[in-house]
């Protein structure tokens, strides 16, 4: 239903259409403008839907501003502590075996406080889809550097850019869950354009056929954009996303069909 | 219905699980708590259950939160240092309201506070059961999974070095403790895409669709589920306190050494009797407090520089009664109790505070 509204003194908007996607209860949301999170979450809910696993799926969510994905999905989640989604997502599927698993975790959730957690299970092959939102930076409160911060990227406690002497390096979780034979598949991709977004669907969708299949762990890591962390105004955190993070961190497929 | 085996301790805890449903477990290796770790490895496969060795005791005690989450009746375990790793998960599944058995098998009786004060954050507390022998323990084990699912809460088992490796005759045969509610708060992915789908958390958030309870209501909610376990569930043993001068105050292990103390003493005509907290919470406080309303003396023998004592204090009316007779008692070459859990020391300490 076509909506209109101003925007300014005598500027009409005009809405065209709603556009819920599958399994999502509202399009409103108190994330960011610029924020890529709502675009992975969409590209996941329609992921679910297109391979018509909507009564499968238990979800299990870390702490951050993709929280948000538990209160806006029709599906059932848990909402974990700080890190430790892999292994609460590790004993819903030993006990509930035909349910297709999702864990979502940013980069501060995974990479920083349970990294333990997330090589542990890719090493037990947890038959899992673990899902990184990695926008390099502690979102939710503020825009702190995480273990995925990339070099140079300025952050409220690197505010000067990540330098490697003071701060180290950052940790490519994808490269090393790659290595373990208990994942099966690894890919990372982005939504800073409509070429990864549509990339970045293709992934969620492999990693979820590959839990069904019973293969090992999935894991899909999402480059997206926090332009209130990134000192950038909100239209630049595409290009800033692929100028600095795609440099460090590529996206494709890096292990798996 | 008795199924009587004779079993060690670790096994016959193990198999009081499995007979109660427990069809998850999860644990990191840590004496005394190894052996139970092993015995569920051992066990649950065969009923069709998962034994995860955890890469540490946060990974296994989420892992196990999230086996409960998924409607399975499940535990883990460890031992103090351990269990004070798994506390922001009891934590979060006391404020989640997420059953979840507990074994601590301790080293000594150093983790009193531990298990009754909370140790994660937040208002809540955990029942606390503490058996004086593996049989107990057999039956503790039962009725804990059977309140867990009662008071959607995590509940701890406290055992120590005789209850895991003390082989008793048992009667591991299933126990009915009555009906419980339906688990309706389990994940279930059938109700997805139907507008009633649930997010189980601390805070209580709920969906967008059907906003939960949030902090301040749910955490009072929570609080008020406690206030009826303190009511309802305080359990004690009570030996020989009708006529009692002096009651010794133990709890778990330490309970049948101070009772063979009470015999000896009895035989000499000292009017002595004793006091066992069953549950250390809810602490049986009405109890204790008749118990010793008309005696001379209550003195606290507890392996530990002094931590029941409090609740002790907390329970008599006229506190100036009450003497610890404990202390700290630790063979450091096993990590076991020390010398102190013998009855010729026992009855020392006693002695020293009659007359």
């Amino acid at each position: 239903m076509a909506t209109t509204s101003t925007v300014g003194p005598d500027i009409p908007a005009t809405k065209i259409g709603s556009s819920l996607a599958p399994l999502q209860l509202t399009m409103d949301h108190p994330l960011c403008p610029g924020c890529g999170h709502p675009v992975a979450f969409r590209i996941l809910f329609e992921a679910i839907a297109e391979l018509g696993i909507e009564k499968r799926v238990l979800g299990t969510v870390g702490h951050g501003c993709y929280t948000l994905i538990a209160s806006i999905a029709d599906i059932e989640f848990v909402q974990c502590l700080h890190g430790r989604s892999p292994a609460v997502a590790t004993g819903i599927k030993r006990v509930q075996p035909d349910a297709v698993v999702l864990s979502c975790q940013g980069d501060g959730d995974m990479v920083s406080e349970g990294l333990h957690e997330i090589l542990h299970a890719g090493g037990r092959g947890e038959k899992i889809t673990c899902l990184m939102l990695n926008n390099g930076v502690f979102g939710d409160t503020g825009g702190q550097m995480t273990g995925a911060t990339v070099v140079g990227q300025r952050t409220k406690t690197s505010i000067e850019g990540r330098d490697p002497d003071l701060h180290g390096y950052p940790i490519p979780v994808a490269s090393l869950l790659a290595q373990l034979p208990g994942v099966a598949y690894v890919a990372r991709g982005a939504v800073n354009n409509a070429g990864s977004i549509a990339q970045t669907k293709k992934m969620l969708k492999a990693a979820f056929e590959t839990q069904m299949r019973g293969e090992g762990m999935s894991f899909v890591e999402i480059l997206t954009m926090c332009p209130t962390g990134w000192f950038v105004p909100a239209p630049s955190g595409p290009n800033y996303l692929n100028e600095t993070m795609e440099q460090q961190f590529p996206i494709g497929v890096l292990k798996g069909a | 219905m008795t199924q009587v085996e004779l079993l060690q301790g670790s096994d016959a805890v193990a198999q009081a699980a499995l007979a109660a449903g427990c069809r998850f477990f999860s644990g990191y290796p840590m004496l005394p708590f190894t052996g139970l770790l092993e015995s569920f490895s051992r066990r649950l496969p065969s009923v069709g259950g998962v034994c995860m060795n955890a890469a540490s005791e946060i990974e296994a005690a989420n892992m196990a939160l999230g086996a409960s989450t998924a409607g399975a009746r499940s535990a883990t375990g460890s031992t103090g240092q351990g269990v004070a790793l798994m506390q922001e998960t009891v934590a979060e599944a006391a404020l989640s309201q997420i059953p979840l058995v507990i074994f601590t098998m301790a080293r000594g009786q150093q983790d009193y506070f531990q298990c009754t004060r909370g140790g994660g954050w937040g208002d809540y507390r955990t029942l606390t059961l503490a058996p004086k022998d593996t049989a107990e323990a057999v039956e503790h084990t039962q009725l804990l999974f059977h309140l867990a699912d009662k008071y959607r809460a995590p509940m701890i088992l406290l055992g120590d070095y005789l209850i895991g490796d003390t082989m008793m005759s048992v009667d591991v045969a299933p126990r009915d403790y009555g009906p419980l509610p339906a688990k309706d708060w389990v994940l279930d992915p059938t109700r997805n895409g139907t507008r009633e789908t649930h997010v189980l958390w601390t805070f209580d958030t709920g969906k967008v669709n059907r906003p939960g309870l949030r902090p301040d209501k749910h955490w009072r909610r929570v609080a008020e589920r406690f206030d009826e376990i303190a009511r309802v569930e305080p359990r004690h043993e009570s030996y020989l306190i009708d006529d009692a001068e002096y009651v010794v105050v133990s709890y778990g292990t330490s309970g049948p050494f101070v009772d063979y103390v009470v015999d000896e003493l009895r035989a000499d005509g000292i009017r002595v009797g004793s006091f066992r907290p069953v549950t250390l919470w809810p602490f049986p406080e009405a109890a204790l407090e008749a118990a010793t309303a008309n005696c001379r003396k209550v003195l606290v023998f507890e392996i530990n520089a002094g931590q029941m004592i409090d609740d002790v204090r907390l329970s008599v009316t006229d506190r100036s009664k009450v003497s610890f007779i404990g202390g700290v008692s630790v063979d450091y070459s096993g990590m076991r109790q020390g010398t102190m859990l013998d009855v010729a020391a026992i009855r020392e300490r006693v002695m020293a505070h009659i007359g």
